[in-house]
């Protein structure tokens, strides 16, 4: 059973590249709330920006297609965000995680899934041929004190 | 994102400032490869100072300028690169493949 959520918010917006920075600025917004270092806040965008731009490039490669982005905050200080699209879906997830590997081209560096799982904690992917790909990624973040300095 | 050119003596340095993410890179790919051709250098330096974030379409983006400096028998320096762009290029090992400083 999923973990209940003690705050969430869910995102829908087209596939537009335009719409990597809004992402990645409004899963920082969120985050905020666990008051995050910075170091964990750039990460979080990094991760974010990555799987989003997955979902722009690769699920809907000659289209615009929905881009759900949802974020949760879960007991312990733990972050989890999934991107989800309705797009072709991906062929061989295994292959797809490997370093290097890239089916986008030359602006492509095949280092997306590498970055989103050594920024984040966890990184499930899930995805169905013709109807789409979830990536979730869950990130624990460090308790500080409350009204330390 | 912007990125200012200066050519000299065959060594081009160009300077890139703002967020650099998949949706400036094939833009800022074309620029790359246009002032490369313009000034043919032996020494191509790719100054990160002033990026506020960057993602994998960074590492994308020195990897093909790598490889068209190759193809010049010429070189690639990364230079002044923030911290958070310096662990995503941490996070895919690109020091081995580029000078980094």
């Amino acid at each position: 059973m999923r973990t209940k959520a003690i705050n969430e918010v869910t995102l829908e917006f087209p596939s537009h590249s335009s719409n990597e920075g809004f992402a990645r600025s409004a899963a920082a917004c969120f985050a905020a709330q666990l008051d995050p270092t910075l170091n964990e806040l750039e990460d979080i965008k990094t991760a974010v920006s990555e799987a989003v731009t997955n979902a722009i490039v690769h699920a809907y490669p000659d289209t615009i297609g929905k881009v759900t982005l949802k974020m949760r905050v879960c007991p312990g200080n733990v972050l989890e965000i999934s991107v989800k699209d309705q797009g072709r879906g991906i062929a061989d997830v295994e292959k797809a995680r490997e370093p290097m590997f890239t089916t986008g081209g030359q602006e492509r560096s095949g280092m997306g899934f590498t970055i989103m799982e050594s920024f984040m904690d966890q990184l499930h992917v899930r995805s169905v041929q013709g109807r789409g790909t979830t990536v979730t990624m869950k990130k624990k973040l460090a308790a500080r004190m409350k009204g330390g300095k | 994102m912007e990125i200012q050119e200066k050519a000299v003596d065959r060594k081009l340095l160009l300077t890139f400032s703002g967020e650099l993410d998949h949706h400036g890179a094939r833009d800022a790919l074309r620029r790359i490869e246009l002032a490369i051709d313009a000034a043919l250098p032996k020494t191509l330096v790719l100054d990160l100072g002033g990026l506020t974030f960057m993602d994998s379409s960074g590492i994308a983006l020195i990897l093909r300028s790598q490889q068209r400096m190759q193809m010049l028998d010429g070189s690639v320096i990364v230079y002044h690169v923030p911290p958070q762009p310096r662990r995503v290029l941490d996070a895919a090992g690109i020091g081995r493949l580029v000078t980094i400083k």
